[in-house]
């Protein structure tokens, strides 16, 4: 969780990366903290509180996140602030629980109208929104915006938005982008029109994400880094030193146009300081120093955090999964009753205990998350039966192992070499020895091991992943970890680290997104059949879905949990 | 210039002008009879070598605790495993039950030598039994890489001192290659790219998760440190009438090498030994612990203290009892290196007494 909670997704040349917005697909209410100074508010507060208004909002990460582009950064440490500060012509509404996977008009007068068989979206951009300089958003600022997507080869450029009609050619030569086809605007009557190459029922989602983000035209064609472009949102960026701090202060422009889209923020100031260790930055938070952690606490202060400071912590369920990606192409995960003996063998609840205990996370035994549209209950690696895991069943993963012909086998496990992730990799090591293979655990470092285990030259055998959703579609979990079309052998980006490339299976989930234009329910029943084949085939062994802890001051309040993006920063007061 | 060497230049002098009476060579100890003598005698030293001992030999223990006293595998996880502590069945990595109900700790120390002693790590290993299997490779280690750097040592420092020339303006120059690194950055280095895919030297294969590997690494960094005052004794040595003597004798170099330079650079390399033990440990313990040392299952004493470092807010035994026990193992080695040190090399002892 905490390297997944801070790595920067990676280019997918088809498909996506890792650790983006999130979100949990729990039915229930997220916050189980009971509150202080209300901070764990179950419902946001229809109107703003002016009696809140102000203070300074004092957070703190391990390191920076990277760029301030918001058209280039890909982590979730700066997606999270971004919903302050930028705008999309669409947004996902800014509020508690479900609703948060609700898509809402933003720098859009309204949805857009949909035609010519889904292949054309018109938008009407709203009248009097500023830029934080004071320059007026206007559609040429969103043609620019658009083209600048390609132009800075954002990293989802191509599987996000290479559906538009003349994005294909920016995405091989972004020098010489020309939306002009794909973005008509029109300057007299304020519309944009968005024309597609066939129909893409996922796009309003892909428009409410930060890559999406409406800027000036005059941006810089290439990645900002660390000087602030101009922003839509309540906040603005006053300065950035990545070493030390980022700081958001108010954007004098800004006068809230939706409450949903876009509500105003409590604080006056929002400062992101750099540099403590996360076991410090705990002991900053509990000492009311700091207001917030973005980094998930130390394994030994959770049972601190949960008696002494159980007020301050806010546990929400995040529509994710943790697994085990197996190299269908690599011995001994060539052969199916391997991949089945690992899912057979593995304790769920013995990693659910590593990563921190059953209050942080579910057992799974499905591709999709529970919750998660598409996601059905089936088990078919469960000791005893059962829709639900309960046990492992090691003398069946035995007897598979023998019955494959792998037992001797070498079977390198490459983790990320921080605690969790690692421990994991050691209990897994343990446990493949057991079965007969001669196992060996390869943790490097979270920079470079998402981007490894994704090339085939590396000859990864198995590893530990994660996924987090970008938009709530059953297409985001299986279409993009397990299509052909996400697997380029050699690539650093190619997501389908399994490397399963089955017609038949790309052809089943075309059909599904197909249905889902016409009837979403049928299409979700479709996606459960998929994810039903994928398990019978072991593509992967899903581990657990993870929960999120975001601990907090005790001075903190009306604390807030998107679906989509996390804790709501702007909407935190501290008075 | 040692009673060795005194020695060994009466014997290789033609012109020995007075015999030695036979009833002295005879009752002489000779340098080593000595040196030992001289260890014997200090207190402080012996002291050590028997702590040393201790250490050893309960490391060496290991593989009986482990499976006829703990009855324990300490390089499986069991993490869903079970004690029972008290007459009661406790599960060995407990979920918080207070509060919000968050982590999971390890039980701690029993203090009950049959099961978890020092407690449990967050694998739900048993930390003493990991202690002893870790003593056991990080003293191999520590051993072994010190004897191999003190071997290289000793043959560069040799050849580079007496040959002198290009010779020594070579292996000098490869030793600044190395001494220009500073010793941890180019131990992790080597680490990093040889852990992956482990070494191959013509016949010999090292596999990437064999202890041999931190030995070869630690070894060699360390070799300039050694090899450089041998270097500079072999260079005044060969300024000495008795290897000039051997020289106008015809003596060959291999033969003056070994008859003159080396048994006189020996007491150096044996006073490096302990010393570069200690200094192995050490090492290994920190490449361990930056987890370029010692590989997963295998357990060594920087491992531990690595495993223990995320339990230690709950359960600080895990890094504290590797942490002591490389403390205890450095002091007592570096005790015994100075008693060797000062029963080899007498004009240490007589500075240290003024």
């Amino acid at each position: 969780m905490s390297s997944s909670r801070v790595r920067a997704g990676a280019a997918v040349g088809a498909a996506i990366a890792l650790t983006l917005s999130a979100c949990t697909s729990s039915p229930s209410p997220t916050a189980t903290g009971t509150a202080g100074s209300g901070a764990a508010d179950a419902a946001a507060p229809a109107t703003f509180q002016t009696q809140h208004k102000g203070g300074d909002l004092k957070l703190l990460a391990k390191a920076a996140g990277g760029t301030l582009d918001p058209q280039v950064n890909y982590t979730l440490q700066y997606w999270q602030l971004y919903q302050a500060m930028y705008d999309g012509l669409l947004a996902f509404k800014k509020v508690n629980g479900q609703q948060s996977f609700t898509v809402v008009p933003d720098l859009a007068q309204a949805l857009p109208t949909v035609s010519n068989g889904g292949k054309t979206y018109s938008f009407t951009l709203r009248k009097g929104v500023k830029f934080s300089n004071g320059q007026e958003v206007t559609v040429t600022d969103v043609a620019a915006s658009f083209k600048r997507i390609f132009t800075v080869s954002s990293p989802t450029a191509g599987s996000f938005y290479s559906g538009i009609v003349g994005a294909a050619e920016c995405v091989k030569t972004p020098a010489t982008c020309d939306l002009s086809k794909g973005v008509v605007v029109d300057k007299g009557a304020g519309t944009v029109v968005i024309n597609l190459i066939a129909p893409d029922p996922e796009l309003k989602y892909k428009l409410s994400v930060p890559h999406a983000s409406i800027l000036p035209a005059n941006s810089p064609p290439k990645d900002a880094g660390s000087t602030p472009i101009p922003t839509t949102g309540p906040y603005m960026i006053a300065s950035y030193d990545p070493n030390t701090a980022l700081t958001l202060v108010r954007n004098p422009s800004f006068t809230e146009w939706s409450h949903d889209a876009q509500p105003q923020g409590y604080s006056d100031t929002i400062t992101e300081s750099f540099g403590l260790t996360v076991e410090a930055a705990v002991t900053a938070v509990e000492n009311g120093q700091a207001d917030w952690v973005f980094d998930p606490p130390p394994a030994d202060r959770l049972q601190e955090i949960g008696t002494k400071y159980a007020n301050q912590a806010h546990i929400n369920t995040l529509t994710a999964m943790w697994y085990l990606p197996m190299n269908h192409n690599l011995a001994p995960f060539d052969n199916v009753k391997a991949r089945q003996a690992v899912n057979w063998a593995v304790d769920r609840n013995a990693v659910v205990k590593l990563y921190g205990g059953a209050k942080l996370a579910q057992p799974v035994c499905t591709f999709l998350p529970p919750g998660f549209p598409g996601h059905a209950d089936d088990c078919q690696y469960t000791a005893g039966g059962g829709t639900t895991w309960t046990a492992p069943d090691l003398a069946k993963a035995k007897q598979l192992v023998q019955e494959s012909g792998t037992a001797g086998m070498e079977v390198g496990i490459v983790t990320t070499d921080d605690e969790v992730n690692k421990s994991i990799g050691q209990y897994l090591q343990s446990l493949f020895t057991q079965l007969g293979w001669k196992a060996t655990l390869k943790p490097i470092s979270a920079n470079i091991q998402f981007t490894y285990i994704q090339n085939t030259k590396n000859k990864v055998q198995i590893s530990l992943s994660q996924w987090y959703q970008d938009y709530p579609a059953a297409s985001d979990f299986l279409n993009v970890l397990t299509s052909c079309a996400s697997f380029t052998p050699g690539s650093d980006s190619s997501i389908n680290i399994s490397g399963l490339c089955d017609k038949a299976h790309d052809a089943t989930m075309q059909q599904a997104l197909v249905t889902v234009r016409t009837d979403e329910s049928a299409a979700n029943a479709q996606w459960a059949a998929v994810d039903k084949q994928t398990m019978s085939d072991a593509v992967v062994a899903p581990l657990f879905t993870p929960k999120l802890i975001d601990f907090v001051s005790s001075r903190v309040g009306n604390y807030q949990f998107s679906k989509q993006f996390y804790m709501q920063v702007s909407q935190l007061w501290t008075k | 210039m040692t009673a060795t060497a005194d020695r060994k230049a009466s014997e290789d002098s033609p012109a020995a002008p007075t015999p030695i009476p036979l009833a002295a060579v005879v009752t002489s100890p000779g340098p080593w009879g000595t040196a030992l003598r001289q260890i014997r005698r200090n207190r402080s030293a012996m002291a050590s070598l028997v702590v040393f001992f201790l250490i050893l030999v309960v490391c060496l223990l290991a593989p009986f605790y482990a499976s006829s006293i703990a009855h324990t595998d300490p390089f499986a996880s069991n993490v869903a495993g079970t004690t029972v502590i008290g007459g009661q069945t406790v599960p060995v990595l407990a979920p918080s039950t207070t509060g919000l109900g968050l982590g999971v700790t390890p039980i701690g120390p029993t203090w009950d030598l049959t099961h978890y002693f020092l407690g449990s790590d967050g694998q739900g290993r048993d930390v003493m039994a990991r202690l002893l299997y870790g003593g056991r490779n990080s003293l191999l280690i520590g051993f072994s890489a010190a004897l191999l750097c003190c071997l290289l040592a000793g043959i560069i420092g040799v050849l580079a001192g007496y040959f002198g020339g290009v010779v020594d303006g070579v292996l000098s120059r490869l030793l600044d290659v190395v001494w220009a690194f500073p010793v941890y950055l180019l131990a992790i280095s080597l680490s990093v790219v040889l852990l992956t895919s482990g070494v191959r030297i013509g016949p010999i294969s090292i596999g990437a998760g064999s202890l041999w590997l931190p030995v070869l690494i630690i070894g060699i960094v360390y070799v300039p440190y050694v090899a450089r005052p041998i270097r500079g004794q072999v260079m005044a040595l060969k300024e000495k009438e008795f290897v000039a003597a051997a020289i106008g004798v015809g003596s060959s170099d291999l033969r003056i090498m070994r008859r003159d330079v080396v048994p006189n650079v020996a007491p150096t390399v044996v006073v490096f030994l302990p010393l570069m033990t200690a200094l192995s440990m050490l090492t290994e313990s920190a490449l361990s612990f930056l987890s370029v040392g010692v590989q997963p299952p295998q357990a060594s004493w920087g491992t531990i203290i690595n495993d223990g470092l995320d339990l230690l807010y709950t359960r600080p035994a895990v890094t504290l009892a590797p942490g002591i026990a490389i403390a205890l193992t450095a002091v007592v080695l570096n005790l015994f290196g100075d008693g060797v040190r000062e029963a080899l090399d007498p004009r240490a002892r007589l500075r240290g007494a003024g």
